[in-house]
């Protein structure tokens, strides 16, 4: 196979793979400081024993996501040398910013934050948990100025060997895109964790297991929910008028639009034929494209005919990626709005079929992460710095064999860890935020808890009423 | 001299600064890896794991801060030598993956945990011997055509990698023996005390080895060490070294409890001496220099500038966080729960 391909392949699964953690881990940190605040400020155990839980969850999610990423760190030599020898002078910093203020914090906090609530007071462990999720952020910040600077390049110029200098340094960090990329992706991280508080928190509502915590919980999480799927939605178009202008050949394959148009419809569906270059099947609304892009009926949009066909990203993935993406937006604001409602009429705690949905929107978050990075990583290509160095120039001098070997490797290895994670996690949800008063079900009877009618919240066919209990508190397994 | 020539001497001192800063700190817990499956109980592998459970992350970040800082300071380091150690590189990310993720899963099963404790064990061997393999190919030097790497896939294999290998598995099993000695007390002090002394053994032998063979194999190398005067300020490092890991020797039972330790960190410090003389000036050996391979000026003191204000204060919270876990380590669950719940 083509070394470049595999390259692209391995870095796509890798870094794809990676950002579900950051995503999560974004978001919980931010939400564990919160409760760790809570809990020193007003001292309801509610939120110390909703703390715990969440921090389990968290370390787990914590150390995938280191791990994956120093992966990255790495793959961008091995993989990419044509790349790093390219833009070492410009990016090279801001990759080592990243770690000299970001994963240091992370690093040092999360030892007090994970396992010293013992050793330091609830005032330093508040603030070792900020330490933690000010560590996520500036993460965030400085690899996303990495890769906005990758798609809109500025304050940097290439000499004859393709090797970029820096002209200035403001303009290489604060590029065109960036406020609207970090904006964007620290908003997604929110409002995924949102959704993952409010479903697991449904879970436990559902099964009348925890019901007070996980009340507050659920509260919260629709709280949030409600107030940044909207602002998500809005961040977003800022986003895509952005593209728009500084990246309009991306733009047009997100809308699937071949010709530049005035009044361009928004295509709805449709299968975009590249050979052909027009749409199959679409489903057209006339003029709205026109209006969300250019905020005017008859504003001009740029199409992909605008640029040779060298310079067209594979359009299909772009197309359906950004769908899909928007798709998930907009069911996560009908869920948020449907939440805001319930609340109005004071029925949020009990209404079984919202926290069923509310459970099955659970994995929504990632997804669109997933696809909104398809979005924007497939539509820069054939680029790597858009517009200046291109992807087939960028790879590492590696057989195609030794990628081959290792992406393989990497498939299995994630894989395996996906199902450990979720296997794991789980079984922390299963067990649910209980105080520490809690009777174990291995206390009672060893094997108990490992038994489906345990599982299922269904009393065992000798019902104690310890063991009752159990089933819906306690924890699952040793 | 000028800038343009002092500031790559400088980040080089910085680079290595990282780097040892690296192989000392994930150094000991990559050596609580190795012995993981050698203690006697499971009693004693909980113990060991809590020691370490802390600070790991925090020690493996300066893996990761040694990688960006050769990018963004000696990038011909990173994008030659990175791909001419494609499959070592891969191989430790794999195994560093593997004994991670044991931290966050081992505890939380019973039924399954000897794989949790065969993924740390072996995750940390395979880890060190990948490293020991990148260090010897670092000897050896590497093929170049045009600035990029032009070698074969498999061209990391080599006797001296190997032989490097099996001496960081001996020293970083040292370093951890000492860091239980110092953090852990009972039977699993006991049990490294023991342990100790073989690892001293092996890291004696192997650090013999690999300067006699490099010193054999490698022409540059012995040149460098066997030049007269140069000889005359270079031979005390060796003989300082045999005389730090005979003290080691004697002092593992009756001397103080941090001094395995301290006295397995400048076994580390002489040895890393003796690795730059042998390829300084190079960031890849023979070809590309620190002067040559140097990012742009105004890169360098971007970087500078940045490291010289935060730097300081990472160490200094990076410090702090070994502070709040001072002191013997108690038992696991004690460790792993916040204020007495436990962790599942």
């Amino acid at each position: 196979m083509d070394p470049v391909v595999l390259a692209r392949m391995q870095f796509a699964f890798t870094v794809g793979f990676h950002i579900l953690w950051p995503t999560l881990t974004i978001g919980l940190a931010s939400f564990v400081a919160m409760l760790s605040g809570l809990w020193w400020r007003t001292g309801r155990t509610v939120y110390r024993d909703l703390m715990h839980f969440w921090i389990k969850i968290f370390a787990l999610a914590f150390v995938v996501g280191a791990l994956t990423g120093v992966v990255l760190s790495y793959e961008i030599g091995t993989n990419w040398a044509g790349f790093s020898r390219s833009v070492s002078n410009v990016l090279g910093p801001l990759f080592m910013y990243e770690v000299l203020t970001a994963f240091f914090l992370e690093a040092g906090f999360i030892g007090i934050m994970l396992f010293g609530a013992k050793r330091v007071g609830k005032g330093l462990h508040f603030f070792s948990c900020c330490m933690v999720a000010g560590g996520t952020l500036m993460s965030a910040t400085w690899i996303l100025a990495a890769n906005s600077w990758m798609q809109t390049p500025a304050g940097a110029a290439a000499d004859a060997d393709g090797i970029f200098h820096v002209l200035d340094w403001w303009q290489v960090i604060f590029t065109a895109s960036f406020p609207y990329r970090l904006a964007h992706m620290v908003c997604a991280s929110f409002v995924t964790v949102s959704f993952v508080v409010a479903g697991v928190s449904s879970f436990h509502l559902l099964r009348r297991q925890s019901v007070e915590a996980s009340r507050v919980a659920f509260s919260m999480a629709m709280w949030m929910a409600l107030v940044l799927t909207p602002t998500q939605i809005v961040i977003g178009d800022f986003q895509g008028r952005n593209t728009l202008f500084h990246q309009p050949t991306k733009l047009a394959a997100m809308e699937g639009l071949w010709d530049t148009t005035r009044g361009a419809p928004m295509t709805v569906l449709a299968w975009p034929d590249m050979e052909e270059a027009r749409n199959l099947y679409a489903i057209e609304v006339p003029k709205v494209a026109s209006l969300y892009l250019t905020h005017s009926w008859n504003g001009e949009v740029k199409g992909l005919k605008a640029v040779p066909r060298s310079e067209w990203p594979y359009v299909p993935i772009v197309f359906f990626a950004f769908r899909i993406m928007v798709g998930i937006g907009a069911i996560l604001l009908a869920i948020a709005v449907t939440g805001g409602v319930l609340r109005l009429q004071r029925r949020l705690y009990d209404t079984r079929w919202f926290q069923f949905v509310s459970l099955a929107a659970t994995p929504l978050g990632f997804i669109a992460v997933l696809a909104g990075w398809t979005t924007t990583e497939t539509g820069r290509q054939p680029w790597i710095v858009y517009g200046h160095l291109r992807t087939a120039d960028a790879v590492a001098p590696v057989t195609a064999n030794a990628v081959l070997l290792s992406l393989t490797a990497f498939l299995a290895i994630y894989a395996l860890i996906l199902l450990v994670f979720l296997w794991f996690a789980a079984r922390i949800v299963i067990a649910g935020p209980a105080g520490r008063q809690t009777v174990t079900s291995e206390q009672i009877r060893p094997g108990l808890g490992r038994s489906a009618t345990a599982l299922l919240g269904v009393a065992p066919t000798e019902p104690s009423s310890a063991a009752r209990i159990t089933a819906a508190n306690g924890r699952v397994i040793p | 001299m000028s800038l343009a020539a002092n500031l790559p001497i400088l980040m080089a001192a910085l680079v290595a600064f990282c780097v040892v800063v690296y192989v000392l700190a994930d150094g000991f817990d990559l050596g609580v890896g190795i012995l993981f499956l050698l203690a006697p109980r499971e009693e004693q592998r909980d113990l060991m794991m809590a020691s370490i459970e802390p600070v790991w992350d925090g020690n493996e970040t300066w893996l990761v801060m040694g990688g960006t800082l050769l990018l963004a300071t000696f990038p011909a380091g990173y994008y030659v030598l990175l791909p001419a150690f494609y499959l070592p590189v891969m191989f430790m990310l794999f195994a560093l993956i593997f004994r991670g993720v044991a931290f966050g899963f081992r505890l939380r099963t019973v039924r399954f945990r000897w794989i949790w404790n065969l993924a740390f064990a072996g995750g940390s061997l395979v880890a060190t011997l990948c490293q020991g393999f990148i260090l010897g190919g670092l000897i050896n030097g590497v093929t170049l055509s045009s600035g990029m790497f032009a070698g074969g896939t498999f061209d990391f294999v080599s006797l001296l990698g190997l032989a490097c290998g099996v001496g960081l598995v001996g020293g970083y099993a040292l370093l951890g023996a000492g860091w239980l000695i110092w953090k852990t007390d009972g039977w699993t002090q006991v049990f490294a005390r023991e342990v100790a002394r073989s690892a001293l053994i092996l890291t004696a032998i192997m650090m013999f080895l690999v300067s006699a063979w490099s010193a054999w194999s490698v022409p540059e190398v012995a040149q460098r060490w066997f030049a007269y005067p140069s000889i005359l300020y270079i031979a005390p490092i060796p003989v300082l070294t045999a005389a730090v890991l005979l003290t080691i020797w004697r002092r593992i039972w009756p001397g103080p409890e941090t001094g395995t330790f301290v006295l397995a960190l400048v076994v580390f410090l002489l040895g890393f001496a003796g690795l730059v003389i042998s390829i300084w000036p190079y960031v890849v050996p023979r070809h590309v220099t620190i002067w040559d391979g140097a990012s742009d000026l105004q890169t360098l003191i971007f970087v500078g500038t940045g490291t010289a204000l935060i730097m300081p204060i990472v160490l200094a919270y990076q410090g702090y966080a070994y502070w709040v876990f001072r002191g013997k380590t108690v038992g696991a669950s004690d460790s792993t729960g916040v204020e007495g719940v436990p962790l599942y």
